[in-house]
């Protein structure tokens, strides 16, 4: 079995319970003051790197997590070392800075695979932020490599990736060489808990520091915000009689 | 206008005495009477933490929480009057079960802020998880750590912290309950130990518990100063729980009646010096009564969670009735208790990992957060109205946890009272 070098980029976003308010300026979510945790998609690429290494022992050589946002990120990345990663490699950008569009973030993530050299990344299939769900895609096109995307089920037999993914209708069975890109759906595993002496642990692992400025390539910002709003409120509906009631009821609104 | 002259210097020196009293300790330095040095309360590698850490400490027990106790676990647990057993080992992977206790045996050290901490998000999914939660990491885990030998917490304390094996402390009797000094209890000295005979009343975890740590009269005659504790295995031979309590709250916390006939509890089970246990006992009194008061904060807390959206959500007259002015009184009350209850506790606790520990604060803190507690879930009742008061919503179960506090780990009456004496004491002639 060939080597494993996982890199699982992950990414701090507002908590999953939290219900988001747009801010003031209508220019964005509001984040300040709001709990925060590691993408959950992500959580659960962490947790299928740790457990690859549980299968395959030795074969892993090596799981690093990645990220790139405003220091406050470093909280994931230990979420991600609890967990079992490594160490990891903190891309910092200005704590009041726009978030990345997927394709700036795919740039950078190009150069730390560069730099770091993995050959199997792992990574949520999108975060629940933005929900662009484009940056796994777009890294293994800059890069070159083979991807598979919304895993539910990963298995690896020496250098060849077998990986069940979830489609419209059903599962589709895909293989592939390493390197390789595979992002991770919601089934793909549940993630464990970062226990105490875990994160206790994790503390005294390694994190990288890089500025957004280390990196040479990058792109431009290219969409531009012009409003946030919140979804409008849903109005309640009526009840009818019985089906006669609904039928002139649509046909009155034109449904019928 | 002279008996005017006459009186002034009696008053002064009155004054005088009420604002700085008398030192009444032999040290060098003059602390009040009821405040001591907690440095023995504390690990030796204990450092205090950062209020970040403790910060991270409190999402981490959130994110346990929301996973394992959801509000489905702390229904079924009240419900059913049983105490999910199965998340004995999941505390203990997480972490939970030796904040305060040593490395090697698989503690983290943390001090009694983080013990605080866990204790308050725990309760706030589930009062009854949340108590039993402190019989056995708080009466059970801590005593050991800071009066057990080594051999005795590699054997114990290692399982305890795992949560593989169930603690719990037995004090209270049924003719001794807050003057526990007057225990029945006895154990005679026998060849290689100690024979235990008596009984314990309403001992949180003693259906459940492998490991007790139990007082007894070793020396009847002398009273406070004839105690001694010692640790009894569920294994051991004449030992048993005659029958689980049924309950007002805290129902699945469960609660037993335990028995002793002629137990025979080993030396090596011996926890501290013969005849000391009431220092033993009351030193453990003020770290379980601070590590408590977190539980009614998070009654509370978990009342807030309850009302909140409740009282925002349910329209009346075409308005929610959070807008009611009423209903805001109602809401800011709650708010400010619990925040006055949290402060206290944290500060408080702050000063034990600082190394000074008060016994009227100890005290004070869970006196104030529990009558605070049984007056905000009366409240979140009030907020929810009929739906207050039937079982769907959990408003019902938060009052009858809440009002345990004013009765478990010392009475409102008992906490008074010993806040009292700590002036007396201050006060006594010398």
């Amino acid at each position: 079995m060939a080597s494993l070098r996982i890199l699982v980029p992950v990414k701090r976003a507002i908590d999953y319970a939290v219900r988001p308010r747009v801010n003031s300026a209508q220019t964005a979510v509001e984040t300040a003051g709001v709990r925060h945790s590691m993408n959950p998609f992500d959580e659960i690429s962490v947790e299928e790197a740790v457990k690859l290494r549980e299968k395959h022992k030795s074969a892993v050589e090596d799981i690093v997590a990645v990220s790139i946002g405003p220091p406050k990120t470093v909280e994931a990345l230990r979420t991600a070392m609890a967990i079992g990663c490594d160490r990891s490699v903190h891309v910092e950008t200005p704590e009041a800075a726009d978030m990345l569009e997927p394709l700036q973030a795919a740039k950078i993530l190009k150069q730390v695979v560069e730099r770091e050299k993995p050959n199997l990344i792992i990574m949520g299939k999108q975060s629940i932020d933005d929900d662009f769900s484009q940056t796994g895609q777009m890294l293994a096109g800059l890069l070159g490599w083979g991807q598979a995307y919304g895993a539910s089920e990963i298995s690896v037999d020496g250098d060849t990736l077998t990986v069940r993914r979830e489609v419209d209708g059903g599962t589709d069975v895909v293989k592939g060489k390493l390197p390789m890109v595979v992002m991770a759906d919601l089934r793909l595993n549940t993630p464990r808990f970062a226990t105490l002496p875990n994160i206790m642990k994790a503390k005294k692992k390694k994190v990288d520091k890089m500025k957004l400025e280390d990196f040479k390539e990058r792109a431009e910002n290219r969409l531009k915000t012009l409003k946030v709003a919140e979804p409008p409120v849903r109005q309640g509906g009526g009840t009818v009689e019985n089906v006669d009631g609904l039928i002139s009821r649509l046909k009155e609104l034109g449904a019928l | 206008m002279a008996a005017l002259r006459f009186a002034r210097p009696a008053l002064t020196r009155a004054c005088a005495a009420a604002v700085r009293p008398a030192p009444t300790a032999r040290t060098a330095m003059a602390m009040p009477a009821g405040v001591r040095y907690a440095s023995t309360k504390l690990t030796p590698n204990f450092t205090m933490p950062t209020s970040e850490d403790l910060a991270e400490l409190r999402e981490r027990v959130q994110d346990f929480t929301r996973r394992e106790i959801p509000e489905e676990v702390a229904a079924k647990t009240d419900r059913e009057n049983a105490f999910p057993n199965e998340m004995w080992p999941k505390l203990g992977e997480a972490g939970f079960l030796g904040i305060t206790a040593e490395e090697p045996y698989g503690g983290l050290e943390l001090g009694y802020q983080a013990h605080c901490i866990v204790m308050e998000e725990l309760s706030r999914a589930s009062g009854s998880i949340g108590l039993s939660y402190a019989a056995h990491s708080q009466l059970c885990v801590n005593q050991l750590t800071l009066h057990g030998t080594p051999e005795q917490k590699t054997r114990l304390l290692t399982p305890l912290i795992a949560g593989t094996k169930i603690g719990a402390l037995a004090m209270s009797e049924h003719s001794a309950g807050s003057d526990v000094v007057s225990m029945k209890t006895t154990a005679t000295p026998v060849d290689g130990g100690w024979l235990l005979n008596g009984s314990k009343m309403w001992i949180t975890n003693g259906p459940d518990a492998d490991i007790i740590v139990v007082y007894a009269k070793t020396d009847p005659g002398a009273g406070s100063k004839g105690i001694t504790a010692m640790i009894v295995e569920r294994s051991f031979k004449g030992f048993s729980c005659a029958r689980k309590l049924d309950k007002l709250g805290m129902r699945g916390s469960n609660t037993g009646e335990l028995i002793f006939d002629n137990v025979f509890v080993p030396a090596e089970n011996q926890l501290g010096e013969t005849n000391t246990g009431t220092r033993v006992l009351m030193s453990g009194l003020d770290l379980e009564r601070l590590v408590l008061s977190a539980g009614p904060i998070g009654i509370m807390q978990a009342a807030m969670d309850l009302v909140l959206p409740y009282t925002h959500t349910r329209t009346q007259f075409g308005t929610p009735i959070a807008h009611f002015q009423l209903m805001q009184g109602k809401l800011a009350d709650m708010h400010v208790k619990m925040s006055a209850a949290r402060a206290y506790t944290y500060a408080t606790a702050r000063r034990v990992d600082e190394g000074t520990m008060d016994t009227r604060d100890c005290a004070g803190a869970i006196l104030y957060a529990a009558e605070r507690a049984t007056e905000c879930a009366l409240d979140a009742v009030q907020c929810l109205g009929g739906n207050g008061y039937i079982n769907e919503l959990p408003a019902g179960r938060l009052l009858r946890d809440a009002k345990l506090y004013e009765i478990g780990a010392g009475t409102s009456e008992v906490r008074r009272m010993v806040i009292g004496r700590a002036f007396n004491k201050e006060y006594a002639p010398r």
